[in-house]
């Protein structure tokens, strides 16, 4: 089952690849990845997607407790959560596709926010499912590059990850 | 603490310190280089022995070593020796060793003895020199990134980045590495961060704390009485121990526990010693080469009790077929041990210490509810015994090349059970394991997680320097020896008497025992074409070298051996080179599943 574990870590240097290289060693495995430090410049949130049945996931998360720049870790997949994931897309626009990719945009709640003659870039945000069913729908038009940020989440509700 | 810059003219007369005065010309603060503060900090923290070998990124460092007496380094001929032997230290005493090595080469020989210590949960800094902070990433002479080298075998790593966050790093390190489930812990030092013309303020930081850090010390209490509750009701219950109990220095506690509940206990090899093997209720060690009714008594059981032991392949054999009546209790420190191969039915995360402690109050006036069923389950237990009893091995006859577990069964003997002993790795491992009788913990000092030929004879070094009264030997074989004799030259240095025991069998025995098992006595590389002659080789150091042959040779060589507590003496002692290990588990089976001899299995 996928799972997304947020973690707050000390935002020290090395902090990231104790984190990735765990993942390696012991052989789990990263779906999507996501990194950036919190309104604490002293802490870093990072969040990972991963598949894996109970025991995985149990172990998994003890053993990133265990990492000494780890503070605090929830697996938000426990519970009800929100998340989300940033892509930007560079889709062909060319004739007759100009205005379908733009009415595609419309129906996907995505923004243009680049424009040449040739192409258009999106901007779209939602869950992962959403995303790809945007790329999926772009793909006879000409998807020519793709970044995504990988997943972000956040609780529902009252509960709150913090020190 | 400050991070003012004091800087002063390079200090030729030697003098280490600076110090500001106050008003009256009282020192107020004291101020040291980086280098100084190191050997400083290491003194306050009251260690005693550090090994290592000097390099251009640790000069600084060898300096202030030099410059002061309190903290007397140990040069070792490989830095791999260094850990084996702060290794052992930390082994025989309970507290963390320490090396010194230089950036490069050194750090990256020192890594074979990090693993060791991280996979037996040794407690261990390492500091290691570094290029300088500007050269970092050059790709610079002697640089490695060793902090990335050594991330997965390693409790937490810190990169010095100010001289003076020095004493705190340092002291960060010593608490990880010996507080919760201890382990290694490698703390790299650019050079320029002991710049001897650099000083700041060094106050020795008495307590340390990290958010992210709070190991847990002790068990959830409820866990605990559901824990007695299954044990007062158990039928055939069985205690398995493990390293964790030697560690957690608890085994005077779990002593009294099983003692109270008359239990029978089996430990595994790094628990060796936890409890008393003489005494009748301990069944041995478990697992691969366990003995006999160990692995029995744990295949019937109906509640396991396991504390400081992680469920090791080498100790359950296929998982899925593990002790398949049993109910299991697992306490451990870590709480990723718990449930990480074999599913626990009550898991305890705490200290074994503590949550041993709790367990006897509980069971305190308390009596076990099936006393006759127990009393059955001794039976069927003495039974196994009685069923191998005499036929362990084959002794040899007279004229006839010694058997590898007589001269274990005669070690034992002459320094009556009482030596530290370490063991490098192969067949020999097993036997000293098997036929030496361990009454105290800390005893046995062997590789038993990463299995490293090599550890034994520094980790005696280490052991025998802080024990200098006691009998300390290393037994050995010819193929683990020759991977680090080159610290008989240390041993010469520093006078360090150390025995060493050597089961000259000439071939790689437990290599070679699989390969009969297992390759139709296809003997790939197995055989040591060119044996030194060791008789010389030891008299070259200028030490005593004895060679025996047969068995009536055997103990009065030991008893020479031995009779000079601070001479190192070389014992090569010719054995079977066809004896095999038993009992062996067969591969993919339950615990109960052995080969007993040649010709039997279960």
């Amino acid at each position: 089952m996928r799972h997304i574990i947020s973690i707050l870590m000390e935002n020290e240097p090395g902090a990231l690849s104790r984190v990735v290289g765990l993942f390696s060693q012991r052989n789990f495995n990263i779906e999507t990845l996501n990194v950036a430090p919190t309104e604490d410049p002293s802490l870093s949130r990072l969040t990972v997607t991963t598949i894996g049945d109970d025991r995985v996931i149990e172990q998994i998360t003890k053993h990133l407790n265990k990492l000494i720049d780890v503070v605090k870790l929830v697996d938000l997949t426990e519970g009800n959560h929100i998340e989300r994931e940033l892509m930007l897309v560079k889709v062909k626009a060319l004739g007759a596709a100009r205005d379908e990719v733009k009415r595609t945009v419309d129906i996907f709640r995505a923004q243009i926010v680049d424009v040449t003659p040739s192409l258009y870039t999106v901007q779209i945000t939602g869950d992962a499912s959403k995303l790809d069913a945007f790329l999926q729908a772009m793909a006879p038009v000409g998807i020519l590059e793709v970044a995504r940020t990988g997943v972000s989440g956040i609780a529902r509700g009252d509960k709150v990850l913090s020190l | 603490m400050g991070r003012q810059r004091h800087t002063a003219a390079l200090d030729t007369a030697g003098c280490p310190a600076d110090r500001t005065r106050d008003l009256q010309g009282r020192n107020t603060v004291e101020l040291l280089s980086g280098a100084d503060m190191i050997a400083r900090f290491l003194q306050d923290e009251g260690v005693e022995y550090i090994y290592g070998y000097p390099g251009g990124a640790a000069l600084h460092i060898y300096d202030a070593l030099f410059r002061q007496d309190k903290v007397k380094h140990i040069l070792v001929r490989h830095e791999q020796a260094a850990t084996h032997a702060a290794d052992g230290y930390a082994r025989a005493s309970g507290q963390p060793g320490v090396v010194l090595v230089t950036s490069g080469p050194g750090a990256t020989n020192a890594v074979t003895g990090i693993a060791t210590a991280y996979m037996d949960s040794i407690p261990m800094v390492v500091l290691c020199g570094q290029v300088m902070s500007h050269l970092i990433g050059d790709d610079a002479f002697q640089e490695t990134d060793i902090v990335g080298v050594t991330r997965p075998i390693v409790k937490h790593s810190f990169s010095i980045r100010h001289p003076s966050e020095i004493p705190e790093v340092l002291k960060k390190a010593f608490y990880l590495a010996s507080t919760g489930r201890p382990g290694p812990v490698v703390v790299d030092i650019p050079k320029d961060m002991t710049a001897p013309t650099e000083r700041y303020e060094y106050v020795y930081p008495k307590k340390v704390k990290l958010r992210s850090y709070n190991p847990v010390t002790r068990g959830h209490t409820g866990q605990i009485k559901k824990a007695v509750e299954l044990m007062l009701k158990a039928k055939r219950p069985v205690f398995y121990t493990g390293g964790g109990v030697v560690t957690g220095k608890a085994s005077e506690g779990l002593t009294d526990l099983v003692k109270q509940l008359g239990f029978p206990i089996t430990t595994t090899l790094m628990g060796i010693g936890a409890y008393p093997q003489s005494d009748r209720q301990c069944l041995g060690w478990l697992g691969m080469h366990g003995s006999y009714e160990s692995n029995m008594a744990m295949h019937h059981a109906d509640l396991i009790i396991a504390i400081g032991a992680r469920f090791d392949d080498r100790v359950t054999n296929n998982t899925s077929k593990f002790c398949p009546t049993a109910k299991i209790i697992h306490v451990d420190v870590d709480p990723s041990s718990v449930s990480k191969t074999v599913r626990a039915d009550v898991p305890i995360v705490g200290p074994a210490s503590s949550v041993i402690n709790e367990m006897i109050s509980l069971v305190q006036g308390q009596s076990i509810s099936q006393p006759e069923a127990l009393a059955e389950w001794w039976q069927k237990i003495d039974g196994w015994r009685a069923e191998r009893e005499g036929k362990l091995y084959e002794p040899s006859k007279p004229g006839e090349v010694l058997k590898p577990q007589e001269v274990i069964e005669a070690l034992c003997r002459v320094t009556r059970g009482e030596a530290y002993v370490t063991t490098d790795v192969g067949q020999h491992q097993m036997f000293a394991a098997q036929y030496y009788k361990f009454d105290k913990p800390n005893r046995l000092i062997t590789s038993g997680g990463l299995g490293t030929m090599g550890f034994g004879f520094p980790a005696a070094m280490g052991v025998k320097q802080n024990f200098p009264e006691d009998d300390v030997v290393c037994v050995t074989g010819e193929g683990s020896f020759q991977m680090m004799m080159q610290e008989l030259s240390t041993c010469k240095q520093y006078g360090v008497g150390v025995k060493i025991v050597n089961l000259n069998n000439a071939s790689l025995g437990m290599v070679r025992q699989w390969q009969d098992l297992n390759y139709k006595s296809r003997h790939a590389h197995s055989y040591m074409e060119s044996l030194p002659d060791f008789h010389m080789l030891i008299e070259a150091y200028g030490f005593t070298a004895i060679t025996v042959n047969t068995l009536d040779e055997l103990e009065p060589a030991l008893e020479r051996a031995f009779a000079n507590k601070h001479e190192l003496v070389f014992l090569d002692v010719k054995v079977d080179p066809f004896e095999h290990v038993y009992p062996m588990q067969v591969p993919l089976g339950a615990m109960r599943d052995m080969l007993l001899s040649k010709t039997e299995r279960t």
